[in-house]
């Protein structure tokens, strides 16, 4: 057993759990830590808000599956990370939130810049802890790691008092962490996987309906598999784009609120529903009671709790999608049954489908020299081949991103989806080009998400992290206002921006390079000149101000009952 | 419907909080919460009183069971059972009551803990049912100040 420094013990269990990239800004409560980090070789990004920081180590965390880390101070610092880490927690993102906190002595006695992290981010972390004894330190941060990153992973924080990071802990070897009172279900009940495949050898009209658990448990390889061998439709949630690629012929795209016309059709006439990693949100159902009316319903879950949640399911299976997907398969395999007969059996079904997207494709109309937000994403992704990583703002630029960039593997795709954040796209676009330092990172940005993390401008530059900006300005809350035009009488309350800077002379000030565009003819090419440049760009594309994000289902309607073109 | 559950957590502080968190933040309600040490001083046992649909008890159960700090949550209603709450009242007994206070406790099996010049405290301990009762009766007379656990409740022991 070794006696360490508090703060040497925990770059030492950071650097055990493999973490080479951190992002934080400092404060008086951690200012030990920051001292033995200055020696230590891990990165430290330091970042211009708390928020960029967590939503960094979010989207570090989204590209590389990995637990992503923040540094916050106490007060303040940490209440400034609770947008983010509350954006982590909707997602399942792993991180490990680090707070600093006034020495134990001084808890509760409203010391300066005291505030109970812990007990503000109950209810938006997967779980939280105070560290209020110096031998309780190691095994906290190595449970925390365990507890982030297994399951249905999500956000843990540390809240760290001052002076127990500065006195002696103890440091030992680090053993396998099994803890009694949580033991997540990784297997599937083999019996359940029977029924559900039999199930699916019956089906006329599957559907597959994947979410952000396909992504976070790796298996759309196994999911390509099913799909492919059955020849089953796919549809995807927004944090499952990617999870099947969009340019496979069954993809038939995001489902839900924007979904395409295809999916939702698909899902309404289907008579087998193949949840995998997906929760039924209210964004993608519609009104519950008309969603998916004629099938069964299989739902493959980590957590028990998203299962029956919304929706009654028929057969539910407890597991890691993985491991749930490989058994289906393997089952399939040595089922005896002729497997393509099977997929022929689905045919019509696939005609019917194909149909839906011949009569309503995804479209929108591309009228003279006025920039189409579609026609910029159509653009980028066909000069990245799909292949970019894409983290956006909130809004319809984060619509249009999820319509029509076509992406073609998972961990391409970094949104805020269950939380929604603006301001989410740029730090996580810095997290995810820290990560792949070659990769091309692009945020599909709205002007007034841009706003509320623009600073973080600034971190890009210090860190040479030459991400690209894609502002899709169309000099409105975009999102708010399409609602106000629909459903408000076109009564623009408080979305119209009256005062917007300059992006590209804002850009500039930042030593980043701003390009803008405001016709259609320009568009491509200051996308290839914004690829071709090794530094951050902004390209301000000036668009149609009032282009709508289609289909739409309104709230609370029917999933059928989409509002198009 | 009502439903006694029963759960077994870590004996932290902070944890009883997690719980009531999770049932104000998901909107389910709480009719009774007890909570005590068990014989294992690390390990906490909470017995709570809820109420409402299939659904919406089991998703109760499983969010229970999914906060890291909860080692075992079982809704002992669904079997055999045995529940039990203690009240403290204290109810005016003067000279005209007093014989009526007393032989209405002695029905219900209470003691009288405590007595002033115009008062008695008396302990009872029954089911909730039972403790309604009591306190329905006693209400004509003057109840001055009342004061109850919430329910405790054990599976009943198999009986082979
Ligand atoms: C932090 C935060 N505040 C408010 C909202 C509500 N909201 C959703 S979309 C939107 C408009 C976003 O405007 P912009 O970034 O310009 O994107 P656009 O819709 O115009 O593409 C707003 C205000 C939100 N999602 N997040
Ligand atoms: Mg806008």
């Amino acid at each position: 057993m070794e006696k360490l420094k508090g703060s040497i013990a925990i770059i030492k269990c950071l650097k055990e759990e493999g973490v080479k990239t951190i992002f934080g800004f400092p404060g008086g409560a951690v200012i030990d830590l920051y001292d033995d980090l200055y020696d230590s070789d891990i990165t430290h990004v330091l970042v211009r808000h708390e928020q960029g920081a967590v939503h960094a180590a979010d989207g570090f965390a989204r590209v590389t599956g990995e637990v992503g880390v923040a540094l916050l101070t106490s007060g303040p610092g940490a209440t400034n990370g609770v947008t983010a880490i509350a954006t982590a927690y909707m997602d399942s993102i792993p991180l490990v939130i680090l707070t600093g906190q006034v020495p134990t002595p001084l808890i509760g006695n409203d010391a300066f810049q005291e505030v109970d992290i812990v007990g503000i981010t109950r209810p938006c972390t997967k779980h939280n802890y105070l560290v209020s004894k110096a031998e309780d330190l190691v095994p906290t941060i190595r449970e925390a790691f365990h507890i982030a990153r297994t399951g249905r992973p999500g956000p843990v924080l540390i809240d760290l008092p001052k002076d127990i990071v500065a006195s002696m802990v103890d440091f030992d070897e680090k053993k396998p962490i099994r803890m009694q009172n949580y033991q997540p279900t990784y297997e599937p009940h083999m019996g359940q996987i029977e029924k559900a495949c039999k199930e699916i050898l019956k089906a006329k009209r599957p559907v597959l309906y994947v979410g952000g658990g396909v992504i976070l448990s790796d298996s759309n390889e196994e999911l390509t598999e099913l799909a492919n061998k059955l020849k089953i439709p796919v549809t995807m949630t927004l944090m499952g784009l990617g999870g099947f690629p969009g340019r496979n012929d069954l993809s038939m795209g995001m489902l839900g609120m924007h979904g395409s016309y295809t999916a939702n059709m698909a899902v309404a006439k289907s008579d087998l529903l193949i949840a995998v990693g997906a929760r039924f949100d209210d964004r993608v159902t519609g009104r519950v009671d008309a969603f998916a009316p004629h099938a069964k319903i299989i739902h493959i879950d980590i957590d028990p709790t998203s299962i029956s949640k919304n929706v009654a399911v028929d057969i539910p299976i407890v597991a890691d999608c993985k491991h749930a997907l490989i058994a289906m398969n393997n089952w399939f395999t040595t089922c005896g049954h002729n497997l393509e007969e099977v997929a022929a059996t689905h045919a019509p079904w696939l005609e019917t489908i194909a149909d839906w997207t011949t009569k309503h494709p995804m479209a929108y109309l591309n009228e003279g020299e006025i920039i189409k937000p579609q026609y910029v994403v159509e653009k980028l992704d066909e000069l990245t081949n799909g292949d970019a990583i894409i983290t956006t703002e909130v809004g319809q630029n984060q619509m249009w991103a999820a319509q029509f960039y076509k992406f073609s593997k998972p961990r391409r795709l970094v949104t805020s989806g269950g939380l929604g954040t603006m301001g989410y796209g740029l730090p996580a676009a810095i997290g995810a080009k820290m990560a792949f330092p070659d990769a091309m990172v692009i945020d599909v940005a709205g002007d007034g998400s841009i706003q509320m993390n623009i600073q973080e401008l600034a971190t890009a530059k210090q860190y040479k992290c030459p991400v690209k900006i894609c502002l899709l300005n169309n000099n409105y809350l975009g999102m708010v206002r399409q609602w106000q035009e629909l459903f408000y009488d076109k009564r623009y309350a408080a979305t119209v921006m009256e005062v917007t800077p300059d992006f590209v002379a804002l850009a500039e000030a930042y030593g980043a390079v701003g390009l803008r565009a405001t016709k259609t003819s320009e568009v491509e090419s200051v996308i290839k000149e914004a690829l071709s440049i090794d530094n951050v760009v902004l390209m301000d594309f000036r668009i149609a101000r009032e282009e709508g994000v289609f289909p739409m289902v309104p709230a609370g309607k029917a999933t059928t009952e989409m509002l198009l073109v | 419907m009502k439903h006694t559950i029963s759960v077994l957590l870590q004996n932290k502080p902070g944890v009883l909080s997690r719980v009531t968190g999770l049932f104000s933040g998901r909107g389910f309600n709480i009719e009774s919460l007890s909570v005590a040490e068990t014989l294992d001083s690390t390990i906490s046992c909470l017995t709570l009183v809820t109420s409402g649909d299939n659904a919406i008890i089991e998703q109760i159960t499983k969010q229970l069971h999914k906060l890291i700090d909860v080692i075992k949550v079982t809704d002992i209603s669904e079997s055999e059972y045995v529940e039990r709450e203690m009240v403290l009242i204290r109810v005016k007994a003067e000279a005209s009551t007093r014989a009526e206070v007393l032989r209405v406790i002695d029905i219900f099996r209470g003691k009288v803990v405590d007595v002033s010049p115009k008062t008695y405290t008396v302990e009872l301990t029954g089911s909730a049912s039972k403790i309604q009762a009591v306190i329905d009766i006693l209400r004509p007379i003057g109840i001055k100040e009342i004061v109850r656990t919430g329910t405790i409740a054990m599976a009943r022991a198999p009986k082979k």
